[in-house]
Order: structure tokens, then C-alpha cells, then sequence
């Protein structure tokens, strides 16, 4: 037997095991079909997304219009697949942003601790302890409805949470003796941050993440929804079913039924890569 | 006070606002000055929690009547529906995450817990849609509408409700039957319960004195913050139900540029939140002895 | 046993027991097989990973999911509890057997009281509700709880470690069980409290006709506590015999090792250094032909290589070795202790009136209070008290991790430490270092050893590029690591290779007071020795002065020139190893000294200490002691507090009686 142990896992390995989980396949399969949709969708649908056709409004499904068409006669199909575009923009940099934010807050945090934290324990509880999208509706009635607010609205209401979970994982590392190890040869306090502790931090920041993308995504939708998110002429999945439910007693489906569908599965696709991430990294 | 200041962020005066941009100068003056938002904006914060306090929540801008008698109505109606989406989600998420644990990592478990958290991350106003889709169009089987006629009794009411309870039902399962079933985990694997098993106790009596308790305990913060989520969900499910609650009081007062419904509704969430919160802390602590009694002697 | 209706309590017979890991079986129990007879207790000793609390649990029958019997079989009272119904065996669980293990505070619901818990007891043997009240307070008076109706009341958390111990073995000795299995019962407690826990096993024994297995790391445990003894070496049994026997005249070279390599009374760094057992321990489930200790053994050769010796009986004995006769050979081949460095009697360390608190000022916890201290160079000062005396949080003080109250003074040869480390001179945080308890936790799990020594080479002594790496490679060497560990993480390494990183680290800066916080607490025997010749070499060829705290006083002994007692922040006695072990000492040096479980049995004149530690938020008047001591002078200690006195020159205690009443150690 050697002194070196042989049962060195490397993130090759869990890289090996997270492919072979099936929440996280089928997860991974979704979300890439629908990047590829926000990526090449304009050029890949049927007809123009946003081409009025007002002869042809309201058609049921059929061997022309997959998925019918809209109040304007827009094809539904193509306006489902280039959908996926915006939310798929503004979602994954709003939680990057919250993520950087919110690793940094929750790293000074943890790592200070005393006053600094109880400050921002505060601030952080005051911002979770209202929704956010009523967060949302209070900052986008005040800056005014544009994209970028809701962007940095979801920045800021993400990273608290995000800065909770790095905290308690950083309380954790703290209280171990390399960080004082590390004092103990007079590191700068950014070495002990970001070189020492934030490589031991990091998977439970990969999970929060994956899941906030996943929220981030449902927080826009919402919004757009509601008509404080995304704007007009956006084929937005939000948007759309925001524009036709009101048709939904009159037996119009097609018009809200794909685009809330290809919600769900954007979700429900992120949530389950999320599942797998966070059962690999727990094993 | 972020809300007071949110409402106070806004680009250029509520009197312009209100008066639309063609309105005469004298009269947006007149307008400030009548409702006050011409003072230093320190003065009308304290007026304004003072005003709080007392029930004052000062004059709708948009429907020129005072705001107090809108926003009970609105919480009223709201806590009907949360009511609702309470009493079917509590015991459901518990029961669910309780039986996940009991056959974790078998099948049970990973379809509880893949659904439940799938469930968890659908916005309500997707699940909303399908649900109206299927249960209003198709099958009309419930309204897909939340108002009911005025003079409704308690069961009519509660059918209307059922609908729009569900996309809330379905967020907060999730999030319950996780928590559960971690504490119940904990519990299971805790060096009490296997003290409880070598006594000799039979499986259910090890379930019921030894580890539920232990597992669920936990669970009542969780159930607490959640309220959030839940006033989150609110927003959307009013306005796609077309139901008159604090969800979309704050909406309309949003779209309108109603400064005072908007400050009082949100202010109404965040006391409600803080008293949620405080209530679930005193049952914790009224169950948990080791807060109960303290340290040792 | 040849009397039909006599069972024996316990009977492995040739048990196997297997994990599965990843689709594969691990056999961590192979071929084991003992029998413990009514009324016997049993020791089952081996180092972590032998396989003794798979032992244990299988005797409950009470595997984790993934374990298997998948070999022969256990008996219980002549019952095979492998082919217990489920019912049957709850009844087995409810009357024959019943078990005790480490970590009482777990061990307890916490949020049921403690008479509710034990009442569940008597009501699985059906004893009428109306009873158990009388019941509970009754067993509760038998494990000597002095206020059972009180204590019936509370929840666990409001009892000390050993008043929990002591529930816990309650409802285990309740239904008067056939076997008590009692997996490492006072690991963790303190060595006062661990002896208190002792006493009452002891003493429960000679009231119960209860037979015990009792499992332990600790051969001087086992020692004072069981009639034979079995060692197991990675799931096999390799000897077994009285406990008077196996300890005098070992038959198996792996006995003979653990034993050699236990830091005992006589041993200390001056005379000899200590024995260890080459190599590592096999991981379960691997495949070796032939002995399984062969190829850490000295006595090893073709036939150990080849062939798998057998477990053979000799007058009521068992050695599984193929020369149980020339274990005697491979005495060790004691090797020279380092000469002792030069200790000029200098102090470099001067510690004076240092205190410590934390918290607010109306719940002022007082850690350390007025702590003098004088280290000198090249000695080593071990430190020893009970966990909440202080000890560690004086070494934070000293290190400028925690900063001192007001008023404390610290100088390091000559010169005022200040506070904190951001505030001392580079030579001064290079000149004090410490190796800390977990390896584990001190060594960052992200980075390789490489990078953990160059950076403290480069930041401490300021060397750069070849020169840098040259000092990390010669580091290295005098840690006995070679150059392939430098490139592993630590997860990588076993634990005693971890730990000599760790040293290597501490040494990295050459530093002239090291601190060494229970440095090999976390580690098995023979891989403690290893460290402790290590640190010792070190010593002897740095010439640095070291400041060891442990809990083991075999440890303290063997490294220590000078030590101090502490307790609840003070320091109660200092002075020469010697002095203070054999005494006169201090009544609570007496206490700590008399609780330590020694191989040559159980010491009569036990001190025994009652109560437990008070809080540091409210601390007793006068002597700090006077709550806990045998001796107390009433009217005087708890009022008065004992100034220092002399006893010699470099030998002081704060106590008030008179010198000459102070006891004596009987053994040296």
C-alpha cells in the first residue's frame, strides 16, 4: 500500500458522476435546447416572429401555424422559439451580478463577523423580508420600467440570499485553524478571502447559484407578466401569455399554453441540473 | 423606511405625475402643496409613520379617498386566499417530506423531491394558466375567476378560492416538504434515535416520540418565511384570478402611481412579515427546552 | 462451556461483516470469533479502522444500511440474533442487551426530559405506569445521581458530560440486560470525569451479574477495566488473553508494538525514543496473502508472507501469529535519545498577569485570569488542565490570534509582544508558531502541501524562486516527507503524514517558542510516537522551546521539562516534570494525576474530584478550586485566595494547606 491514497477524486471524477446522474441529463438537455433557441432561433423559425398578419389572426394549430397563431396573426411557433432570447439574456447576468455580489458581501461577512456583520445581517434581512417582486414593483415604479432596472432589481434582491448561504459556509471555514494558520504568517486579508477561503466555499456557491438561475428566470417571467419586465415587441414568453390570457374564456389555448409550457421547462430544466450539481457535490 | 424611500426616488413631482404633463404649472403647485409633497422630504416621513401609527395612512392619490378602508378590504380578501393555500399546503408538505425521509433514496423520495422542487420554481402564473386551462375551459369545473357575487356564502367563496390557491400550494410544497424532510433526516440519523431503536421500541413508537418532534421543529421557521413567498405570489395570482386583494391593491396603486396605497400596502406586507416572523420564533422557542430552559446549572 | 443450560452472554463465531461501497463488498470483520462469559467484561482494543464499533453494533444487531453479517455468527445468550424475528428482536434489545457509547450529550432526545426517557424503559418490560416514577428515581440513585428527582425533570442539555454518561448507562443497566456493550464510553469526557465514569462501571459491575464488551482505542482503559483482553488488527483478531497477561507478555508482534509504543511513566524524551510500527494499516477489503500484519512486522518472513496464520489457543491464550514464542525478540532496539538541547535557563517566553474574557460586561466570561508563565529556551513547558481551563485560548493570547485584556504583559525574549499578530514585528510572528490539534482543520483542504510551505517560507523568511524551493525541500526532508507529498492535498495524505505538513509548516519560519496544541490527540498510537520522536528530534537539533498542551499526561511526561497545572484560568501550580509528578502537589494536580488510567491497573488511592467545572462567567470566591476540592479548609479557601508558594526553587503552587500535608504520587 502506498502513502499516497489512491482514492484521490478529482472534479475530473465528479464531472464523470454528474453525467451519469439523470435529473441532471435530462436537466441539461433542456436548458441547452433552449440556449440554442435564443442563440439560432431567428434564423431556424418558420416565419418572422414579430410579422403582423391581421387576415390570419387567431388561427388554431395547424400543418402551417404549429402552434397557431396569435391576436395579430403572429405565428406562434417562431415566437415561442425566439422567446427564449431575452429572458435568457437578462436572467443569467442578473444572477451573475448577484452571485459576485453576494459572494463578496457574504465573505466579508463571515470572515469579520463583530459589528460588520450584524450591520449587514441587518441590511440583508431587511431587503429578504419583503418579496421580490413587490421589491421589483416598488424600484420599477420609482426608476421606471426598462430592462436594466429589472437586471440590477433581481441583482440586488438575489444576492442577499446568496450572501446567507456564503456567510454560514464561510462561519464554518473560519472557525478552522488554517485560517489562522494564515494569520499566523501575516497573509493580507484579500489572500485569506478569495485564495484561502473561497476555493473551500465554492461548491455551495455553485448550487445557490444554479438555483437562482433558476429563480432569476421565474422572477423576469413574472414581471414581464405583469408588465413591469421585459417590453413590447418582445416575443417574450411572459409578455405573450400577459397579452392573450384575457382571450382564455374564449377557448384561444394556443395563444398561452406553449409559451407558459416552454416557462416550465426552462425552470424545471435548470432546477433539475441544480438537483444534480448539489447530489454530486454532497456524496 | 426603504419603502418610504422608494416612493420618494421618483423622478420629478407627484403633482406633475398625477396632472399629466400638459397640466398648468399653477395647479401642479396647488396640488403639491395640498398634499403636502412640496415639504422637506424628513418632514413627510414623520408624518408620514406618525400617520402610520395611528391608522392614518393618509389619501389614496388615485381614488382621492383615504387609503385605510381599501387596504383592510384588500387584507381581507388576501388572507382568505392564503388561508386556503395554507391549510392545503402545511400538512401536505410536511406529510410529504416526512415520507421522503422514511424511504430516502428510493423512489418515493427522488420523485417527492425532483416534483416537489420542480414545483417550487414554475412562476404561479404559469401553473395558473394550465390550471385555468384545464380545470375552467376544458373540464369547467371551477370559475376561472376569484370574485365571487357579493352576497356569496362562505362555501361559494372557498370554490372560488380553490383554483387560485393551487399555483400557491404548489410553490410552498416544496420548500415545507424539503425542510421536513432534512430535519427528519437529521432526526433519523441522530445518536438519540438509535438509542430509542437498541431500547428496544418498535419502529412507529421510535417515529413518534423520538423523531418527529426532533425533525420538525425546524420546519415552523421555514413555514414562518415563507409567508413571503406566499405574499410574492399573491401579486400574480390576483391579477390573473381578477381578485380584489393586497396583491393587486399594490399592483393597481403601482401601474397608477398611487404613492400612498403603494407605501401603505407594502408597509402592511412588511409588518405582517415581521409579525409572521416573531410568532413562529415564540412557538420555536415555546417548543424547543433547550431554549425554553436555558443552559445548565 | 460445557454446562448445557450455561450460555455464554456473547459468542462470535468466526463473524465476518462486510459494507458495501459502491457495488463492492468491504470486509471490515473477518473470521472473528470470541465468547464472553456471564458476568465477564471483555476489552476489545485496536487503532481506528480495526473494525471494533462494527464489533460492537453487530452484537446489537444494528449494522448501518449498507453493512452485512456475511459470515458465521453471533450468539446472545445462546440465541443466534441472526434469525430473530423483528419482534424477538426487540426483546433481545428490551431485556438481553443493551449499550452505551461515545457522546452522551447525542445520545439523548433533547427534547424530551430525562425521566420521560428513561421511564420508556420500564415501560417496554411492562412495568404498571403508576411505578415508573419510583422506577426512574431508583435507577437513577444506582448510577450515584446524587438529586434523581431533580434530575428527572431536566433535558438533557442542563446536565455536564458525565451526569449524561450516567442517564445513559441508567437506561442501559434497567431491564438488568445479560450483556452491556460499552463502545468507547469516556472518550471525549474529561480525565476526572472519565474516571468518575469508570468508578461507577465498576462499581455496577459488582452489583449487576451484567457481562460487558467493552470497546476501546485506549489500552489503559481496557487495562483497568476488563478481565481478558482481544486485539483486533484490521478486522481480525490477533490476540487474545487475561488482561494481566497480554500487558506483561504480549504474543502477538502487533501487541508487543502498540504497548512499546505508548508514551508510559519512565519514558521520556532524555532517556529514549519512542518504539513506533513501521508502514500503514491495510485499507478494508484489500487482498493480502499470508499474516496481514506481516508486512509492518519485524519478525516477518516467507512462511508470514505466504501463509495465513491461525488464531491457536495455548493455555487459555490465542495469538494469531506463526511465532507467538519470539515476540520477546524484536525488543526494541531502543534507540538514543537526541541529545538535549542546550537549555541556557534563560527565559525567551515571559507571560505576565495575562487575562483574557469575552462577552459583555454583565456576562464577562473570565477565560484566563493573572496567568504568569516563564518559558525558557530549548525546554519544553507542557501545559495540562481539564477542556475550560484555559489552555487553548492562552496559546491563542500568546500566538496574537486572541488579543489579551488590558494590563496583560507578554515579552518575548526581553521584548513587549503587542496584541495581535498585525501588530508584532515580522521576527516576532516568526518567531512563535504553533502546531495545532486537527490537521484536518489546519491545513487548507484546497491548497497542495507545496504550496502551504513555500508561501510561509516566502512570506515569513522572505525567500524567493530556487532558494525558496530549496528551503521547502529541506523542510520537507526534515519532516520525513519526500518530494511526491509535496504536490498531494491533504486529503491525500493519512493522518499522521498530515500532521508532520502541519510541523513542517510550524518550522517553516524557524521559530524559536512553538506551540504545540494537543498535536497528536486526533491520531492512533503508533502513529502518535512517530510524532511525538519527531517533535523531540526537532528539539533537540533546533534548539527551539516548546509549549505542549495535552490532555494525555503520558504525553506531557514524555516531552515535558517543566509543566503547569491550570485550572479554570489560572495557573495552580508550575514547576519540573519530575517534581510535579511525583509530588508534593497541589490537590487538584493530585486529582488530575490520580483519574489517569495507567496499564498497571487501577490505583487505589484514587482523589476523586465532586461536581462540575463552574462557569467562567461566575466564578467561585477564593481558591477557584475550593467548589471541587477534597481538601478544602472551610471558612479559608472559599474566601481567601493562596497566594504562591515555593515548594523549591522553580516549584510553586497556590494552595493554603500547609506543605507538608500535600500528598505525594505513591507510583513514580
Amino acid at each position: 500500500m502506498t502513502d499516497i491514497s489512491a482514492r484521490d477524486h478529482t472534479w475530473r471524477d465528479d464531472l464523470r458522476r454528474l453525467f451519469r446522474s439523470v435529473t441532471f441529463d435530462i436537466g441539461a438537455v433542456i436548458v441547452l435546447f433552449w440556449v440554442g433557441c435564443a442563440i439560432f432561433g431567428p434564423s431556424l423559425v418558420p416565419h418572422d416572429p414579430f410579422a403582423d398578419d391581421l387576415l390570419n389572426s387567431l388561427l388554431p394549430p395547424s400543418s402551417d401555424h404549429w402552434f397557431g397563431t396569435d391576436q395579430l396573426g403572429r405565428d406562434v411557433f417562431s415566437r415561442v422559439i425566439v422567446g427564449a432570447r431575452d429572458i435568457l439574456t437578462v436572467a443569467p447576468i442578473a444572477t451573475l451580478l448577484s452571485t459576485l455580489l453576494g459572494t463578496a458581501l457574504g465573505l466579508t461577512m463571515g470572515y469579520f463577523g463583530g459589528f460588520i456583520d450584524e450591520a449587514l445581517s441587518r441590511l440583508v434581512d431587511a431587503v429578504l423580508a419583503l418579496p421580490t417582486v413587490i421589491v421589483a414593483l416598488l424600484a420599477l415604479t420609482a426608476l421606471g420600467t426598462s430592462t436594466l432596472t429589472v437586471l440590477f432589481v433581481i441583482a440586488f434582491s438575489f444576492a442577499p440570499i446568496i450572501a446567507r448561504t456564503v456567510r454560514s459556509a464561510v462561519l464554518t471555514e473560519v472557525g478552522l485553524d488554517y485560517v489562522a494558520a494564515a494569520e499566523l504568517r501575516r497573509e493580507n486579508t484579500f489572500y485569506i478571502l478569495f485564495v484561502e477561503i473561497l476555493p473551500n466555499v465554492l461548491p455551495p456557491i455553485l448550487v445557490e447559484t444554479t438555483v437562482r438561475l433558476g429563480y432569476a428566470i421565474f422572477t423576469v417571467a413574472t414581471l414581464s407578466f405583469i408588465g413591469f419586465g421585459i417590453q413590447p415587441p418582445s416575443p417574450d414568453w411572459g409578455l405573450s401569455i400577459s397579452a392573450n390570457y384575457g382571450m382564455i374564456g374564449g377557448g384561444f389555448w394556443w395563444t398561452v399554453l406553449f409559451d407558459s409550457l416552454a416557462i416550465a421547462s426552462l425552470v424545471v430544466g435548470i432546477n433539475l441540473v441544480a438537483d444534480g450539481i448539489e447530489s454530486t457535490l454532497n456524496d | 423606511m426603504l419603502i418610504f424611500a422608494g416612493g420618494h426616488l421618483l423622478p420629478g413631482n407627484v403633482g406633475r405625475a398625477m396632472l399629466g404633463p400638459f397640466a398648468d404649472p399653477t395647479a401642479v403647485e396647488v396640488l403639491n402643496h395640498k398634499m403636502g409633497t412640496d415639504r422637506p422630504v424628513l418632514v413627510q416621513y414623520a408624518d408620514w409613520i406618525a400617520g402610520f401609527l395611528t391608522g392614518d395612512l393618509g389619501e389614496s392619490y388615485a381614488y382621492r379617498a383615504p387609503v385605510a378602508p381599501f387596504l383592510l378590504t384588500a387584507l381581507a380578501n388576501s388572507a382568505k386566499l392564503a388561508a386556503v393555500a395554507f391549510v392545503l399546503v402545511v400538512p401536505l408538505g410536511i406529510f410529504g417530506g416526512v415520507v421522503a425521509a422514511l424511504y430516502r433514496g428510493r423512489a418515493a423520495d427522488r420523485i417527492l423531491s425532483v416534483a416537489g422542487l420542480s414545483a417550487t420554481v414554475v412562476p404561479e402564473f404559469v401553473s395558473g394558466i394550465v390550471l385555468i386551462l384545464i380545470f375552467g375551459v376544458w373540464l369547467r369545473w371551477f370559475p376561472i375567476s376569484a370574485t365571487w357575487k357579493e352576497d356569496a356564502g362562505p362555501f361559494t367563496q372557498l370554490y372560488h378560492l380553490i383554483l387560485p390557491s393551487i399555483p400557491l400550494v404548489l410553490i410552498l410544497f416544496g420548500y415545507i416538504a424539503r425542510m421536513a424532510r432534512a430535519g427528519m433526516i437529521e432526526a433519523l440519523d441522530a445518536d438519540y434515535t438509535r438509542t430509542a431503536v437498541l431500547k428496544g421500541l418498535s419502529y412507529p413508537q421510535v417515529i413518534w416520540r423520538h423523531v418527529l418532534r426532533n425533525a420538525l421543529l425546524p420546519t415552523i421557521s421555514v413555514i414562518a418565511t415563507q409567508t413571503v413567498y406566499l405574499i410574492g405570489g399573491l401579486v400574480v395570482i390576483e391579477i390573473l384570478f381578477h381578485y380584489q386583494g393586497i396583491g393587486s391593491l399594490i399592483y393597481t396603486a403601482a401601474k397608477k402611481k398611487d404613492f400612498p396605497m403603494l407605501q401603505a400596502g407594502v408597509m402592511a406586507i412588511g409588518a405582517l412579515f415581521a409579525l409572521t416572523t416573531l410568532l413562529a420564533d415564540l412557538l420555536y422557542a415555546r417548543l424547543n427546552p433547550r431554549i425554553r430552559y436555558g443552559g445548565r446549572e | 462451556m460445557t454446562d448445557a443450560p450455561a450460555f455464554d452472554a456473547l459468542t462470535f463465531e468466526n463473524l465476518g461483516v462486510a459494507y458495501r461501497v459502491k457495488g463492492q463488498l468491504r470486509q471490515v470483520l473477518d473470521g472473528v470469533s470470541l465468547t464472553v462469559a456471564k458476568g465477564e467484561a471483555y476489552g476489545l482494543v485496536g487503532e481506528s479502522g480495526c473494525g471494533k464499533s462494527t464489533a460492537a453494533f453487530a452484537a446489537l444487531r444494528y449494522l448501518p444500511r449498507n453493512g452485512l453479517v456475511n459470515k458465521g455468527r453471533i450468539l446472545i445468550d445462546g440465541q443466534d440474533i441472526g434469525q430473530l424475528s423483528g419482534p424477538d428482536l426487540r426483546k433481545l434489545r428490551q431485556f438481553s442487551v443493551s449499550m452505551v457509547y461515545q457522546d452522551p450529550g447525542r445520545a439523548l432526545n433533547p427534547s424530551l426530559p430525562i425521566g420521560a426517557q428513561v421511564a420508556e424503559v420500564f415501560e417496554l418490560a411492562g412495568v404498571p405506569r403508576a411505578e415508573w416514577p419510583a422506577r426512574v428515581h431508583d435507577i437513577l440513585a444506582k448510577v450515584q445521581i446524587s438529586d434523581p428527582g431533580l434530575v428527572m425533570q431536566r433535558y438533557p442539555h442542563q446536565l455536564s458530560g458525565g451526569m449524561q454518561q450516567r442517564v445513559a448507562i441508567a437506561m442501559a443497566i434497567a431491564s438488568n440486560p445479560t450483556l452491556l456493550v460499552l463502545d468507547e464510553p469516556t472518550t471525549g469526557l474529561d480525565a476526572t470525569v472519565e474516571a468518575e465514569v469508570l468508578d461507577l462501571i465498576q462499581h455496577l459491575r459488582r452489583e449487576l451479574s451484567t457481562a460487558i464488551l467493552f470497546i476501546s482505542h485506549n489500552l489503559a482503559v481496557i487495562a483497568r477495566m476488563c478481565d481478558r483482553v482481544g486485539v483486533l488488527y484490521a478486522g481480525r483478531l490477533v490476540e487474545e488473553a487475561r488482561t494481566d497477561q497480554i500487558f506483561a507478555s504480549p504474543r502477538h508482534p502487533y501487541t508487543a508494538g502498540l504497548l512499546r509504543c505508548l508514551p508510559q511513566a519512565g519514558r521520556s524524551k532524555d532517556k529514549a525514543m519512542l518504539a513506533t510500527i513501521p508502514g500503514f494499516l491495510p485499507s478494508p477489503g484489500s487482498k493480502i496473502t499470508g499474516c496481514i500484519f506481516a508486512p509492518r512486522c519485524g519478525l516477518a518472513d516467507e512462511t508470514c508472507r505466504s501463509q495465513d496464520p491461525a488464531f491457536t489457543r495455548v493455555d487459555g491464550r490465542a495469538s494469531k501469529c506463526h511465532y507467538p514464542d519470539r515476540i520477546a525478540e524484536i525488543e526494541a532496539k531502543a534507540e538514543a535519545p537526541f541529545m538535549a538541547a542546550q537549555q541556557s535557563g534563560a527565559a525567551i517566553l515571559e507571560v505576565e498577569g495575562l487575562a483574557k474574557s469575552f462577552g459583555k460586561p454583565s456576562q464577562r466570561q473570565r477565560v484566563l485570569r493573572d496567568v504568569d508563565l516563564s518559558l525558557r529556551a530549548g525546554e519544553t513547558l507542557g501545559l495540562v488542565g481539564e477542556s475550560g481551563s484555559g489552555k487553548t485560548t492562552l496559546a491563542r493570547c500568546i500566538l496574537g490570534l486572541l488579543t489579551p485584556d488590558e494590563g496583560s504583559q507578554l515579552r518575548f525574549d526581553g521584548q513587549s509582544l503587542a496584541g495581535t499578530t498585525a501588530k508584532r514585528s515580522r521576527d516576532q510572528v516568526k518567531s512563535i508558531q504553533i502546531v495545532f490539534q486537527n490537521p484536518d482543520s489546519a491545513l487548507n483542504r484546497a491548497h497542495s502541501v507545496y504550496r502551504m510551505l513555500s508561501r510561509t517560507v516566502g512570506l515569513l523568511v522572505g525567500l524567493r524562486g530556487a532558494a525558496r524551493d530549496a528551503r521547502v525541500k529541506s523542510l520537507a526532508t526534515s519532516v520525513r516527507l519526500t518530494e511526491r507529498h509535496l504536490s498531494a492535498v491533504p486529503r491525500q495524505l493519512s493522518g499522521g503524514l498530515k500532521q508532520r505538513v502541519a510541523i513542517a509548516r510550524a518550522f517553516a519560519s524557524e521559530p524559536k517558542v512553538l506551540i504545540c496544541d494537543e498535536p497528536t490527540s486526533a491520531l492512533d498510537v503508533s502513529v502518535q510516537a512517530a510524532i511525538l520522536n519527531l517533535l523531540a528530534e526537532l528539539q533537540a537539533t533546533k534548539g527551539v522551546s516548546y509549549i505542549l498542551i495535552s490532555h494525555d499526561l503520558g504525553v506531557v511526561r514524555y516531552l515535558s521539562d517543566r509543566i503547569a497545572v491550570m485550572y479554570l484560568g489560572q495557573v495552580l501550580e508550575t514547576g519540573p516534570a519530575e517534581a510535579v509528578f511525583s509530588g508534593p502537589h497541589h490537590p487538584y494536580t493530585a486529582a488530575l494525576l490520580s483519574s489517569a488510567p495507567s496499564l498497571s491497573g487501577p490505583s487505589e488511592d484514587r482523589v476523586r474530584l465532586t461536581g462540575t467545572l463552574p462557569s467562567t462567567a461566575n466564578l467561585p470566591a477564593g481558591c477557584v478550586f475550593h467548589t471541587r476540592c477534597p481538601r478544602k479548609i472551610e471558612g479559608l479557601c472559599d474566601r481567601v485566595a493562596p497566594s504562591q508558594i515555593d515548594l523549591a526553587p522553580d516549584h510553586a503552587l497556590a494552595c493554603h494547606l500547609p506543605p507538608e500535608q500535600l500528598s505525594r504520587s505513591v507510583q513514580v
